[in-house]
């Protein structure tokens, strides 16, 4: 599912800044759970009271989807994705990892290191701490977002 | 990892380095292939079917039937093998020799035009591995491999390594698309896209021409001038260029001459070289045209009269059909009803059909005779001819259930 901004997921939270959370306020809040540093577990409010149960799930919805791909806030649209690995090709870190596999057009000759492969005909993400828009030297690498046709990685 | 590599036939791309993994008899996990490719490679192992009157009969029934049909007839026509090996398609060259029959495949409405020039020598081509070693300029036009050739960027044209591009595509390559829509291949190229009018084509390659020639390049349409100048300076700095010629570019033209000519003055112009590749589709068409081309000089729409191989428009599929010159059909892995327009499709079920597919077709569904077939690369090996014209050999996935397109053309065959 696509991500939304800090503002709409601000929207769904109590919005009573009672700082249960350790936050000091839902706005708060909102940008720990954008940068997946809280989950929205983190707000006792939300996750018990039954009044915000319908936005508690629909919350817990959109980061259970993505949570299954990585932490670090790469997503993968499957739907989108056909296989051309384009990104797996293109991505500096499997070429750095596998030159001779991947990073001259071919299957991987070994998976270990890489972040992106592609498995049924759809991209897996894997290993995503190497991922250079991560860390403490991070970049803004855009290596797998603009190779791809359908835009089918997007990062939150 | 490194190991046991199967070659995908999902498309003319062949792609020879993937990995499965099986489970209970069929393939259950496909590593590196696209998505059309795992489609294609999951689809094996299905029960052998053959079928008369579209109900089950014993194969060798439906053999002596379909015999039966060929050898009544004054003309059968023999039509598809795009999607069989090199082997299955000299059978049926030989086949269609025997019955003194007619024979095309679908590239006489598809690119066939464009390998026959290639294989008279007409333009300089090149292969998809010289492309990912050397290619620094590549032009796709009226061609979208996204679409069509999953990989193509990723195995071979833009994006890879190569020997003598080691510093990859951001810095060393330069990829253009010429088309009359933003394709997801177009998207890719970004602002070297060239969006030009349906069917402006001949005038945007008469335009280069006059681009790399150093004269003003005009169109009808009014193409700002400084963009094909733009254009026309990355291509005369190519050291090693190639123009991919899809369907797009094809049908916009009256003939080849305009751009045969244009790859010539670019080799002319240009400070390296440049080359022509058809961007053909079906995983084996291009082996088709260069079996048959062997045999007979021609690459597609020939008559076979005592051995001999007449050749001309009237003996396409389309033709022979619309003119009913043909009164019984035998196709191999292709699906005319469903392709064709509904005028020819008309006569064409006013004859007998013999199919031979490895997939359940509105063809086969129609055909009085029909054998499910293995599916190459997967239920079957053999070699088939790259869309560059590179041969690869391939091995079987699984054992086979059902016979091969060969197998049942050579029974065919005996039992005439
Ligand atoms: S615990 Fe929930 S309601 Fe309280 S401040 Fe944090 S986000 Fe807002
Ligand atoms: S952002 Fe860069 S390093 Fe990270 S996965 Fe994409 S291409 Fe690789
Ligand atoms: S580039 Fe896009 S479509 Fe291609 S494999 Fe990567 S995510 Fe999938
Ligand atoms: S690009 Fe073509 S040959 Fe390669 S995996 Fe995809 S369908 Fe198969």
């Amino acid at each position: 599912m696509k991500m939304t901004s800090t503002m709409e997921l601000y929207q769904l939270l109590p919005k009573t800044n009672c700082k249960e959370c350790g936050k000091n306020s839902c706005m708060a809040f909102a940008a720990a759970l954008m940068a997946r540093e809280l989950t929205p577990d983190d707000c006792p409010p939300m996750k018990n009271d039954p009044k915000y149960k319908e936005n508690y799930e629909t919350v817990s919805g959109m980061f259970s989807t993505t949570e299954g791909a990585t932490e670090t806030g790469l997503i993968v649209h499957e739907e989108l994705c056909f296989g051309c690995g384009n990104c797996v090709v293109a991505c500096p870190v499997n070429v750095a990892n596998d030159p001779y596999g991947v990073g001259a057009g071919k299957a991987p000759k070994s998976t270990g290191k890489l972040i992106l492969i592609i498995e049924d005909g759809i991209v897996k993400a894997q290993n995503v701490d190497e991922c250079r828009r991560f860390g403490k030297n991070k970049i803004l690498c855009t290596g797998c977002i603009v190779t791809c046709p359908v835009e089918a990685i997007e990062f939150v | 990892m490194e190991g046991n590599y199967y070659v995908c036939t999902g498309c003319g791309l062949l792609c020879d380095d993937i990995e499965v993994e099986l489970e209970k008899d069929a393939v259950s996990k496909v590593y590196t292939a696209c998505r059309v490719g795992v489609a294609h490679m999951k689809e094996g192992s299905r029960e052998a079917v053959s079928q008369v009157d579209g109900k089950h009969a014993e194969e060798a029934t439906a053999i002596e039937k379909a015999a039966e049909i060929l050898k009544n007839a004054k003309n059968p026509l023999i039509f598809g093998l795009g999607t069989s090996t090199n082997e299955a398609q000299k059978k049926a060259i030989e086949l269609a020799k025997k019955l003194n029959a007619t024979l095309d495949d679908t590239s006489s409405f598809c690119l066939g035009p464009v390998v026959e020039a290639l294989l008279q020598e007409k333009f300089n081509t090149c292969t998809l591995d010289d492309v990912r070693h050397k290619g620094d300029v590549m032009v796709f036009w009226g061609a979208d491999p996204s679409d069509s050739h999953p990989r193509h960027l990723s195995k071979f044209s833009y994006f890879p390594r190569g020997e003598q591009k080691q510093r990859g595509w951001e810095e060393e390559r330069t990829a253009i698309a010429i088309d009359i829509r933003k394709s997801h291949t177009a998207k890719i190229c970004g602002s070297n896209f060239f969006q030009i009018p349906p069917g402006g084509d001949t005038e945007f390659i008469n335009a280069l021409i006059d681009g790399v020639s150093g004269k003003l390049p005009k169109t009808s349409y009014k193409f700002p001038p400084k963009r094909l100048l733009e254009l026309a300076n990355i291509l005369k700095g190519a050291k090693f260029g190639t123009i991919f010629m899809g369907l797009g570019l094809l049908y916009s033209l009256d003939d080849l001459d305009p751009i045969i000519r244009l790859v010539e003055v670019l080799n002319e112009k240009a400070k390296g070289e440049f080359h022509l590749i058809p961007m053909v589709g079906h995983y084996n068409m291009r082996g088709f045209n260069e079996n048959l081309f062997a045999e007979t000089g021609y690459v597609n729409c020939v008559k076979f009269e005592n051995g001999e191989a007449k050749h001309g428009p009237e003996y396409s599929t389309v033709e022979a059909l619309k003119a009913k010159t043909v009164d019984a059909v035998l196709v191999i892995g292709s699906d005319p009803l469903a392709s064709l327009p509904h005028s020819i499709v008309k006569n064409l079920l006013d004859i007998p059909i013999i199919s031979i597919d490895p997939c359940e077709t509105l063809t086969s569904r129609k055909a009085k005779v029909h054998f499910s077939t293995a599916v190459t690369g997967v239920e079957c090996g053999g070699s088939a001819t790259r869309m560059d014209g590179v041969e690869v050999k391939f091995d079987p996935i699984l054992e086979a259930k059902r016979s091969t397109d060969e197998e049942i053309l050579t029974k065919i065959m005996e039992a005439l």
